[in-house]
């Protein structure tokens, strides 16, 4: 009996060993192309919003494109209700991009003999008035695995420096301990986005050939570390364009929905970021890059089974899609975006970490959103004062 | 119609309406104008309550409304109590709309901690509103440390799916000493009138009229809506009957003569 309760507190490793969603792609490519249509409509004539694995699996699927209409009427009518007629704004702000690792599609891998920028905690500083200047309350700290430059005393301090700006600090850099989670979360960074970039095991291999990310494992056990250390926001994502797809939406849920149980007083958002063009990596080389269409497709799919959750589209997408995609179930944007360390007080030439398609000012998309009537969002947490230390 | 008091103050309207969910600060504006409510909360999480310029606080008239925060999004009592403190220091307020939902999906209210963050601001001088799910002793605990008003749930929030905690809303209305404000899920002008003509005090809409295709006209008619049901329960609506009765179809035939 290898039942997935029969364990009161399976870890994720075991779930998705036990559904086989670490590997093992062929087969459920073969799952996936055996989805009817009348397996799509049954998926859509449940109540949407809730999390079924054999929902999604029919949501995915080649068969449900024929219903991408009916999906996005849903989703659409879903994201309304429970977020209204509003897009949450965030900036990404890039720290270092020195790296240790060796990941096949970043432009920040090691083997890439570029020239590399750390921003000094001033420096950093003075970046964040900037983009506090075109509005930004909600800043997404990034960095490269720079562990001895971008460390937990820098992170702190950097914290500590930004808080009063903004409302709501998080970070989408290396994995750190469950300890160092604990030590951000005191000093106020309240979310992490961390991507496994992919569920599959062999696939993660020969993408991260070297350096600490190689270890599957415990980059799949970071979400635990973090949310277990208060984190409120917890942010998964597949790189998109590694491998199908399909699968790896599958296996993320899964990975999502075993956290929302378990730490049930955060909350999980998805990302989509699709594989762009950056230096030092050759785009042609990746067989899996998702069209329109699946991007559409995967982003309806997960609103259908996860009403509540955050969708995430940064600037990686070009404006006309991303004005599309606010209708469709999206919650949460970056905007004018720099992916280099340093690149919004104009070192333009630094090296980025990928190529920004959407290079519309804060304004204009602020703009665009309004015009679809919607509501550009600039703060939507307040940091709660710390509470008064015990004499 | 009667005026409603909280905390010995009066108001005409029974409608209370939350700010968010809107497409703009001016259509929020003028649904609330158009809603008749005199009292409108805001979640200190969405606007910058120490900025008078913040966009949506500034279209909220204060000379018109009484502006509630509320908590939403703390997660404990000590969470709750802070947000609360920041916001009278911002604006003098101290009135509040405590919410206390750990719970990031359904946004359900912890009863433990909204208990124990009650009785601590009630001490601190607050007016409290809490925010509960429909369960009687609760209300009653809550009115126990003070609580100005009681506000359960009719269904989860956002969800527009109505009373459907009827029964123990029924109870809580029953024991009640405090104003009873059913507070989320009711999704249509029906629902307000059936809170209101079970003999709640008042109703809190939000998501009902911000996602509705035309949140003004929306806003109107749930201000009807609730009038009409506060003045059908202030009536004495008749009563109930399992059939139609006809007048004496058994006796018909005797003839008084």
């Amino acid at each position: 009996m290898t039942s997935a309760h029969a364990n009161p507190d399976p870890d994720i490793r075991s779930l998705l060993a036990h559904r086989r969603l670490d590997g093992d792609a062929e087969s459920w490519r073969r799952r996936i192309e055996n989805v009817s249509g009348g397996d799509v409509e049954k998926a859509l004539s449940a109540a949407p919003g809730s999390y079924n694995p054999d929902r999604l699996l029919a949501l995915v699927s080649p068969a449900a494109q024929d219903y991408l209409e009916q999906m996005a009427r849903l989703a659409r009518s879903l994201t309304l209700q429970r977020f209204g007629r509003t897009i949450r704004l965030y900036a990404p702000l890039y720290l270092s991009s020195f790296c240790v690792n060796s990941c096949r599609y970043c432009g920040f891998n090691r083997r890439n003999e570029s020239a590399r920028k750390r921003l000094s905690i001033d420096e950093a500083v003075a970046e964040a008035r900037i983009i506090a200047a075109e509005g930004f309350r909600d800043l997404l700290l990034v960095s490269s695995e720079d562990r001895k430059f971008v460390g937990l005393d820098y992170l702190s301090e950097l914290a500590a420096r930004l808080r009063d700006t903004f409302c709501s600090l998080s970070i989408e850099i290396y994995r750190m301990t469950a300890q160092e989670y604990a030590a951000l979360f005191a000093a106020g960074i309240d979310g992490v986005t961390l991507y496994q970039e992919t569920y599959d095991r062999a696939a993660y291999a020969y993408y991260h050939p070297a350096g600490p990310k190689a270890d599957y494992d415990n980059r799949l056990l970071a979400p635990d570390a973090f949310a277990s250390a208060g984190m409120r926001e917890i942010g998964l994502g597949v790189l998109l364009g590694l491998t199908d797809w399909r699968t790896e939406t599958l296996a993320m849920a899964e990975h999502a929905h075993y956290l929302m149980k378990k730490y049930w007083k955060s909350r999980v958002s998805f990302s989509f970021p699709r594989l762009r063009p950056a230096s030092d990596v050759e785009r042609s080389r990746f067989g899996h890059l998702l069209s329109d269409r699946n991007l559409v497709q995967m982003i309806l799919a997960l609103r259908l089974c996860f009403a509540d959750a955050g969708l995430v589209l940064s600037t990686r997408e070009p404006a006309e899609l991303r004005n599309h995609l606010i209708k469709l179930g999206i919650t949460r944007m970056s905007a004018g975006s720099k992916t280099n360390p340093g690149g919004y007080s104009g070192h333009a030439e630094a090296l980025r970490q990928f190529e920004v398609d959407d290079t519309r000012s804060p304004a204009r998309v602020a703009a665009a959103i309004r015009a679809q009537g919607l509501e550009p969002v600039w703060k939507d947490w307040q940091r709660v004062p710390p509470a008064p230390t015990p004499a | 119609m009667e005026r409603l008091v909280i905390a010995g103050r009066e108001f005409r309207s029974r409608l209370l309406v939350g700010t968010g969910k809107f497409a703009s600060s001016d259509i929020m504006a003028a649904a609330l104008d158009k809603s008749g409510a005199e009292i409108v909360t805001v979640a200190l999480r969405r606007v910058d309550i120490e900025n008078e310029n913040d966009d949506m606080l500034a279209a909220i008239d204060r000379s018109k409304y009484l502006l509630l925060p509320n908590t939403s999004g703390a997660r404990d009592a000590g969470e709750a109590v802070r947000l609360a403190k920041l916001a009278r220091a911002a604006t003098g307020i101290n009135w509040l709309k405590l919410e206390v939902t750990p719970d990031p999906y359904y946004l359900l209210p912890d009863p433990v901690e909204t208990l124990k963050a009650a009785e601590i601001l009630v001490k601190d001088g607050f007016v409290v509103l809490p925010y509960i799910n429909a369960d009687p002793v609760l209300s009653k605990r809550l009115e126990d440390v003070g609580a100005a008003t009681v506000m359960p749930l009719g269904s989860p929030i956002g969800s527009n799916r109505g009373l459907k905690t009827r029964e123990s809303i029924e109870i809580i209305i029953e024991q009640a000493g405090v104003p009873v404000v059913v507070d989320a899920g009711l999704g249509l002008p029906s629902h307000a009138a059936e809170a209101m003509e079970t003999g709640a005090d008042a109703v809190l809409i939000n998501t009902a009229i911000a996602t509705a295709a035309e949140p003004v006209r929306m806003a109107e008619a749930f201000k009807l809506a609730v009038e009409a049901g506060r003045t059908a329960f202030e009536a004495g609506a008749a009563a109930e009957a399992k059939r139609a009765s006809a007048s004496s179809p058994l006796t018909g035939f005797l003839r008084d003569d």
